[in-house]
């Protein structure tokens, strides 16, 4: 299938999702709706430098909360033009502030970007555990940095209060989920096309045989340069919006556990050689949660996870994507 | 006389307190096939590594076509016209067989090439003659698990060409295989050879080593010991004693 009409589906299915849910559902069902794409693109982010180069990234919250903070200081920035600057300065950025969401999500990815590519700089020498716990502490960096920032809330947090309602769209997470929906839109096209592109077969080469790829004219450090920043961009992205989703970020929601278990867990489960994978993981697990949730209780979701993510490295070690392809195969191979 | 095409100027490697290469030289010229050998543990991989820049040596230099590669990362290397085989086969295993023999296709002729690069058909074209020359084009679409242990040391040389190399360096490219197997790879190794690729031979099975190599280096510890006629290095004393044996 071609770039063109693979998006042209995406927009119709996007479209029909949230026309659905406008239709038959409720504020609820778009809270739930805005949370399992946020985990699509998260997942899909995580796969381009975790599955395709096979660099394990236990950092996924650090880029992802790079986004949130992004948000939320340009948020603070707007609510304090007048103590921050002169009144002619102030007169003008008022002309700025407040910066709409979809900008505040291309500078949060531009921001998580730019983390990428200086942490993919440090430590894409390192291989394995060692890179793995690299990112890991990245997040934990990150993390100790925005606790002592007092603009941003510091350890505290900080309150973003969304309009309640916006042109169009009405209530605001109506308008969350429509930006989110393109968020997973961009996420799933960029990954398809790495996938099928020359950067994929290179990609490839890299989570195969990194010393036969160079041998073989693979520039790898430039490709896990490439990888580091448009995963870390995506999940910065993903950051951006939830500020305004949730209404109060701080430390511990932003940098939670759970976005570094489901950014890993999801791909695992769907499979992380194709586009497809983390898509699957991520509306399963997604889903799974969300209806954990309101009928267990939130406390069961990361239990799910870990359950769930034992059972598929034991049974299906590729995930659901290799295990229909293994399911495929041998059916082709009957006589 | 012209320049070699690979000059190694006093080599060094140390890991640690061990030194693996001590002060090597080796010139190879153009069209040349020359033969490496060695006990184990003497440096023979070590010298492929550092003059492909998998490693990087300490002392000393490689001057390849006439440019000094030192400090040069190994896909560049490779770029210029070096290319390499494997001790153990290094086969791409998420890919096919014809796939791993597109990726130095795709990534080095055609950013050799720059603009002008290979089309998809191009691309086919050549992947199935690099499959024939090595007579796997049966196998092409096959996972290379699917492969025995002699193809996967031909698909490891048909890898190698594939990046249309200036000189091929096969290391140790016939180990575990039957006599004929080895008949069968020094046969490929010589028509690659007549195709003007400059080959240099790292080996321990001594009747292939004399059947394919026009001149003869022996590293002992790290250090060029004899280099000259395959027929006099055999029976210099100090080869004879270090590795061949009486």
């Amino acid at each position: 299938m071609r770039t063109p009409l693979f998006i042209l589906l995406e927009v119709v299915f996007g479209a029909a999702l949230y026309l659905l849910f406008r239709k038959y559902g409720n504020d609820y069902v778009f809270f739930a709706g805005y949370t399992v794409l946020q985990y699509v693109v998260l997942a899909t982010a995580w796969n381009i430098l975790g599955g395709y180069c096979g660099y394990v990234n236990f950092g996924s919250a650090g880029f992802f909360a790079i986004g949130a903070y992004s948000s939320v200081f340009l948020y603070t920035v707007g609510q304090s033009l007048d103590d921050l600057f002169s009144e002619h300065t102030a007169g003008l950025l008022h002309h700025i502030f407040p910066i709409p969401v979809p900008i505040l999500i291309v500078i949060g990815g531009v921001m998580a970007g730019l983390v990428g590519l200086g942490t993919g700089y440090l430590t894409l020498r390192l291989r394995g555990v060692f890179f793995a716990i690299a990112t890991l502490a990245l997040a934990v960096v990150l993390e100790t940095l925005v606790v002592n920032w007092q603009f941003v809330g510091g350890s505290r947090g900080a309150y973003v209060i969304p309009p309640a309602k916006v042109p169009v769209f009405g209530p605001y997470i109506q308008y969350l989920f429509v930006l989110m929906i393109i968020l997973t839109i961009i996420a799933l096209t960029i990954a398809r096309l790495i996938e099928r592109s020359r950067l994929g077969m290179g990609f490839a080469t890299i989570r195969d045989d990194e010393m036969a790829a160079e041998a073989c004219g693979v520039p790898t450090l430039r490709l896990k340069l490439i990888a580091t920043v448009v995963s870390g961009a995506l999940m910065g992205m993903a950051g951006a919006p939830f500020p305004f989703y949730i209404g109060y970020v701080d430390p511990g929601s932003a940098f939670n556990l759970s976005y570094a278990v489901n950014s890993i867990a999801m791909p695992m489960i769907g499979g992380t050689t194709s586009w497809v994978g983390p898509l699957i993981g991520a509306i399963l697990l997604g889903t799974l949660q969300q209806v954990a949730t309101v009928t267990i209780s939130s406390v069961a979701n990361l239990l799910i996870v870990g359950l769930l993510l034992i059972g598929f490295v034991i049974v299906a070690p590729k995930g659901i994507v290799g295990l229909w392809e293994d399911w495929i195969n041998k059916w082709r191979a009957k006589p | 006389m012209n320049a070699p095409l690979l000059q190694v100027d006093q080599l060094s490697k140390r890991f640690g307190g061990f030194v693996a290469l001590d002060t090597v030289d080796l010139a190879v010229a153009e069209g040349e096939r020359v033969g490496l050998i060695g006990p184990n543990g003497s440096g023979k991989s070590t010298l492929v590594n550092c003059i492909c820049g998998t490693l990087h040596n300490e002392a000393g230099s490689v001057t390849f076509a006439g440019e000094k590669l030192d400090g040069m990362i190994a896909h560049e290397r490779t770029h210029r016209g070096l290319a390499r085989s494997f001790q153990l086969p290094r086969p791409f295993m998420s890919m096919s067989v014809a796939e791993n023999i597109r990726v130095p296709l795709v990534y080095t002729v055609n950013a050799r090439h720059g603009a002008q690069h290979l089309s998809h058909a191009e691309l086919d074209d050549r992947c199935h003659e690099l499959l024939a020359l090595v007579a796997l084009e049966g196998k092409a679409r096959n996972s290379p698990r699917d492969l025995t242990q002699v193809e996967m040391r031909k698909l490891e040389l048909a890898r190698a060409m594939a990046a249309d190399p200036k000189l091929l360096i096969a290391d140790e490219a016939m180990a575990g295989l039957s006599h004929s197997e080895v008949e069968d790879i020094v046969a490929l190794l010589i028509r690659l050879n007549e195709r003007g690729i400059t080959i240099i031979m790292i080996e321990h099975i001594m009747r292939a080593v004399m059947k394919f190599s026009q001149r003869l280096a022996v590293l002992v510890s790290g250090r060029k010991i004899a280099d000259g006629k395959p027929d006099d290095v055999i029976k210099d004393d100090e080869v004879v004693g270090a590795y061949l044996g009486t």
